[in-house]
């Protein structure tokens, strides 16, 4: 007898959840790993919105812009046939997530309503109110209730992956798995494996908007044991997020586009109350530094200026990484009205009222661009052909990978609200491929060895009987503050080369102390500090990869900016001046350099970088950006 | 200002094992939660005698009250721990685990039986496949979706549940939390095809009729979700219900 065909997805955010119901879908039998229950994932912080292509607001917008500007706002590192098709689902996905029941917010006609959103021209952004991630995580998570109810999905909540079970021939032939509660490990067999794992945030903790699950210890895993990881040097940050310990809260770009102001003292020791330090001896930092933008410049710009004021200038906020971030000289009214959503995060999160005290804030890491590299097939319109089994798989057969995780659609910067269609998008497209996967194979069901499956169970027991009778002097949990530091401080907003070398070489030793370990928590009954000290090794595994990717790339596109790579464009020069016609032909030498996906694989010694092309067919690069 | 922030934990090593007391306290910092207070915690996991223990296990995701893990009893209350602010809270802090769920460990509870809830109540909109069909769902008016959306915010974070007094070990009661995505679910313009399903199915043993009408859940609520209006709206739609049975118009 041959049973349906098992398909496992891990993780339960958007691109999981939307995996494992296109799989069941198809009529396979899919288990679905996730961490907590899946309703909790990560996916449900997202507020903005998601974007998609309805024009509905008389301005005539197409899906051609949305590609365009999802190229465009990536400087063209993303191979374009995935983009394409990408814009082209996305309104055929809204209207699916609508089926499912999810609060759209409406126009005064009853229709969904569109928003404005960063970076482009035209309303496109679909939203729920203040919470849109959650709205749509909750659609795809009552339809997976749905299946599951019906036999079709079985959920694995509170079970941690840890490994793949990689056949002779280096198939991926299924994972291990841990119980977060017994410590359970098992083998689980299956012919395709999905990873819709999420981003890495945690790299940069505390400050990173990312949840404290974010670790991406689960892509790194599956890196470790030969998966290649590309553009890892391309990490977002978010300009102003409000302090804190335990992570750092987004308040969107809205605060400056209502025309929220940034500053800090003049004098860092000043320690009087913000109201009470007079117009001259504040400094008015994106004005100063972008008389013509003020305090609308791009995310980067704003990201780099704070960095250069509080860690270069060592004017932040009583020395410390804190600017002013300030609405209280806008109308009580108008600032309700328009930013009544970051008001209460903020209220609710420093228990102070911005409307009568500037809010204290800082970048914070935001998105990785980078995660697991996965292929796709073209086809002859320039988009990526349906159904072909090479869409998402990652370089390990049998291994599909979705969402924050993978690298594929945001090349060097990733468009606002462009990640939750990503991710969703990119959830149906790895489950057709897994499904197709699974029908079209030769060698039918037959199991893996038992072999395999009983090292693979021992090896990983092994490591955590180690780190149970490990009795060295590190605290895991301060050592990935130690790493949060390092990576913040060397490998963030700004980075240079001799820092990025440090960098390296104090990620090194971190991963050696890490062998010192001593959880202090001896109990083999839900042991949170065994599984994370765990994926802390993951972590550092990952930024090892981050450091790595950046110290190679000797240029500044989208998120990664070295400041002794850049090339300016010449003041007041424009096409036709020699000057900018220079400028032009230094451009396009650097991109017959750098335009190029880098490609990480795991070495013993640290990951070793090459550079692959990237596909330009929709949209290729002939001018360089220029805002002016 | 205080000089400290000192924590009492309710402790427990397992499911079946006895539950015990640790006292803490930490040097005062500006800015912290309940959560930032408990990571500082575990990195230093010493009591007020000075003796060395194993850190508290607990549950937290998001920091930003929309995932609904860390939800603890903090003196007395329960709530989201993400949101509880440390200069807002009495001292000793009282962190218990949320009431009425087994616990796992410590501070961290199996709530999977909300989850159970919302599968008996068919908290699904019930559609062909997750594919396109080239149409949306039928227009809602923005005054609908303005209801609908207080009840969809709902992130299973257990409070409502908690400080029911009717839910819990001792009843089969549903709890308000699955009770309001039925109104949910039935308000949906396709949702109602299945109206008189899940009506049955709260009207069942352990559904609407188990609700003692203390209130608590709607006082609780992180979200401020009006749950005893949901109970109240669907009293109104059991009974009619209750009555096209009687009549034979199911
Ligand atoms: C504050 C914030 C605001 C945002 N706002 C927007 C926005 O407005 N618009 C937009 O488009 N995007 C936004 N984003 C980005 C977007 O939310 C995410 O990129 C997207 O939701 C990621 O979905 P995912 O399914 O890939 O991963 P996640 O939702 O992170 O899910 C990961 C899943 O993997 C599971 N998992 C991880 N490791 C393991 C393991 N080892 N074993 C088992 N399971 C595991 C977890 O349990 C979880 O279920 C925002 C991000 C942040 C941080």
């Amino acid at each position: 007898m041959t049973a349906a065909p098992k398909a496992i997805v891990i993780g339960g955010g958007l691109g999981g959840l939307w995996a494992a119901l296109r799989i069941a879908d198809a009529g396979c039998q899919v288990r679905l790993f996730s961490l907590f229950e899946v309703k909790r994932s990560h996916s449900v912080c997202a507020q903005g919105g998601i974007n998609a292509v309805l024009d509905t607001k008389g301005e005539r917008d197409s899906i051609r812009q949305h590609i365009v500007d999802t190229i465009k706002g990536g400087e063209y590192l993303a191979n374009q046939p995935p983009i394409k098709s990408m814009c082209e689902s996305a309104p055929g996905l809204i209207r699916t997530f609508e089926r499912m029941g999810v609060t759209f917010s409406r126009t005064p006609e009853g229709i969904l309503d569109q928003r404005l959103f960063g970076g482009v021209k035209n309303r496109r952004t679909c939203f729920a109110g203040a919470s849109t991630g959650q709205q749509l995580l909750y659609g795809v998570d009552q339809q997976v209730r749905r299946l599951e109810s019906q036999g079709r999905i079985e959920k694995h909540e509170w079970w941690e992956f840890l490994s793949l079970l990689l056949d002779e021939d280096g198939i991926c032939r299924g994972i291990t798995a841990m119980d977060l509660r017994s410590l359970e490990i098992r083998a689980f067999p299956a012919e395709a494996v999905v990873m819709a794992t999420g981003g890495f945030g945690q790299i940069y903790a505390p400050k990173t908007t990312t949840s404290t699950n974010c670790t991406g210890a689960a892509a790194s895993r599956c890196y470790q044991q030969g998966a290649r990881f590309a553009n890892a040097e391309f990490f977002q940050f978010h300009p102003t997020a409000m302090i804190g310990t335990d992570k750092t809260r987004l308040m969107s770009e809205a605060a400056r586009g209502e025309g929220g102001r940034i500053w800090v003292p003049r004098n860092p020791d000043d320690a009087r109350p913000p109201h009470s330090i007079p117009e001259s001896e504040r400094f008015y930092i994106l004005e100063e530094f972008f008389p013509s933008y003020g305090n609308t410049v791009a995310r980067d710009e704003a990201s780099r200026a704070i960095w250069r004021v509080t860690r270069q200038m060592g004017l932040g906020i009583g020395g410390s990484d804190r600017v002013y971030l300030d609405l209280t000289h806008l109308d009580r009214g108008f600032v309700s009205k328009r930013l009544g959503a970051i008001l209460d995060i903020y209220r609710k999160f420093a228990g102070t009222d911005p409307l009568s005290q500037p809010m204290e804030i800082f970048p914070a890491a935001h998105y990785p661009m980078g995660g697991l590299w996965v292929d796709f097939e073209p086809d002859a319109s320039g988009g990526m052909r349906p159904g072909s089994l090479r869409n998402h798989a990652t370089s390990i057969l049998g291994l599909y990978a979705c969402g924050e995780c993978d690298y594929a659609y945001h090349g060097a910067n990733r468009l606002g609200a462009n990640s939750l269609l990503s991710a969703s998008f990119s959830g149906r497209v790895a489950g057709e491929s897994a499904t197709n996967y699974l029908k079209g194979l030769a060698r039918a069901t037959a199991e893996p060895s038992e072999r395999i499956l009983t090292e693979e169970v021992e090896r990983q027991t092994a490591i955590n009987r180690r780190l149970m009778e490990s009795d060295g002097s590190e605290n895991p949990y301060r050592l990935h503050r130690e790493l949060g530091e390092l990576m913040t401080s060397k490998v963030g907003v700004v980075r240079a080369n001799p820092e990025l070398e440090m960098a390296l070489a104090e990620l090194q030793t971190l991963r050696a102390r890490l062998g010192s370990a001593s959880l202090g928590n001896s109990r083999a009954w839900a042991n949170q500090t065994l599984s994370f000290t765990r994926q802390l090794g993951d972590m550092i595994e990952l930024a090892m990869v981050v450091a790595r990717s950046a110290l190679e790339r000797d240029e500044c596109r989208g998120a990664h900016y070295k400041s002794d790579f850049q090339i300016r464009i010449p003041e007041g020069k424009f096409p036709g001046d020699p000057e900018y016609e220079d400028y032009r032909a230094r451009w396009k030498a650097n991109n017959d350099r750098w335009l190029k996906t880098s490609v990480a694989e795991w070495r013993p010694d640290g990951p070793a970088i090459r550079y692959e092309a990237v596909d330009l067919g929709v949209y290729p690069p002939t001018d360089p950006r220029d805002y002016r | 200002m205080q000089d400290w922030i000192h924590l009492r934990i309710r402790r427990q090593d397992g499911p079946e094992t006895p539950a015990y007391w640790q006292e803490f306290r930490l040097p005062y910092a500006p800015d912290q939660n309940v959560v930032s207070v408990l990571m500082r915690l575990r990195e230093h996991p010493v009591t007020i005698e000075g003796t060395w223990v194993e850190p508290v296990a607990w549950d937290s995701n998001c920091m930003e009250e929309v995932c609904g893990s860390c939800a603890m009893s903090i003196n007395g209350v329960p709530r989201p721990s993400c949101s509880a602010l440390i200069d807002d809270l009495a001292q000793p802090i009282l962190l218990e685990p949320l009431p009425k769920f087994p616990v796992v460990r410590d501070l961290l509870v199996d709530r999977s039986r909300m989850d159970t809830g919302l599968s008996r109540v068919k908290a699904w909109i019930e559609i062909d496949g997750a594919w396109d069909i080239h149409e949306g769902a039928p227009r809602i008016s923005p005054a609908e979706w303005s209801e609908n959306y207080l009840y969809s915010r709902c992130m299973s974070c257990g409070c409502c549940m908690a400080a029911c007094p009717q839910y819990g070990s001792h009843s089969d009661f549903i709890g308000p939390a699955p009770l309001a995505q039925v109104r949910l679910m039935n308000a949906h313009p396709t949702g109602r095809y299945d109206k008189t399903d899940r009506l049955h199915r709260i009207m069942a043993t352990g559904g609407l009729s188990d609700c003692g009408n203390a209130q608590n859940c709607v006082r609780v609520c992180p979200k401020a979700i009006p749950l005893t209006t949901a109970i109240g709206e669907l009293g109104r739609q059991t009974t009619l219900q209750a009555l096209k049975d009687l009549f034979g118009r199911g």
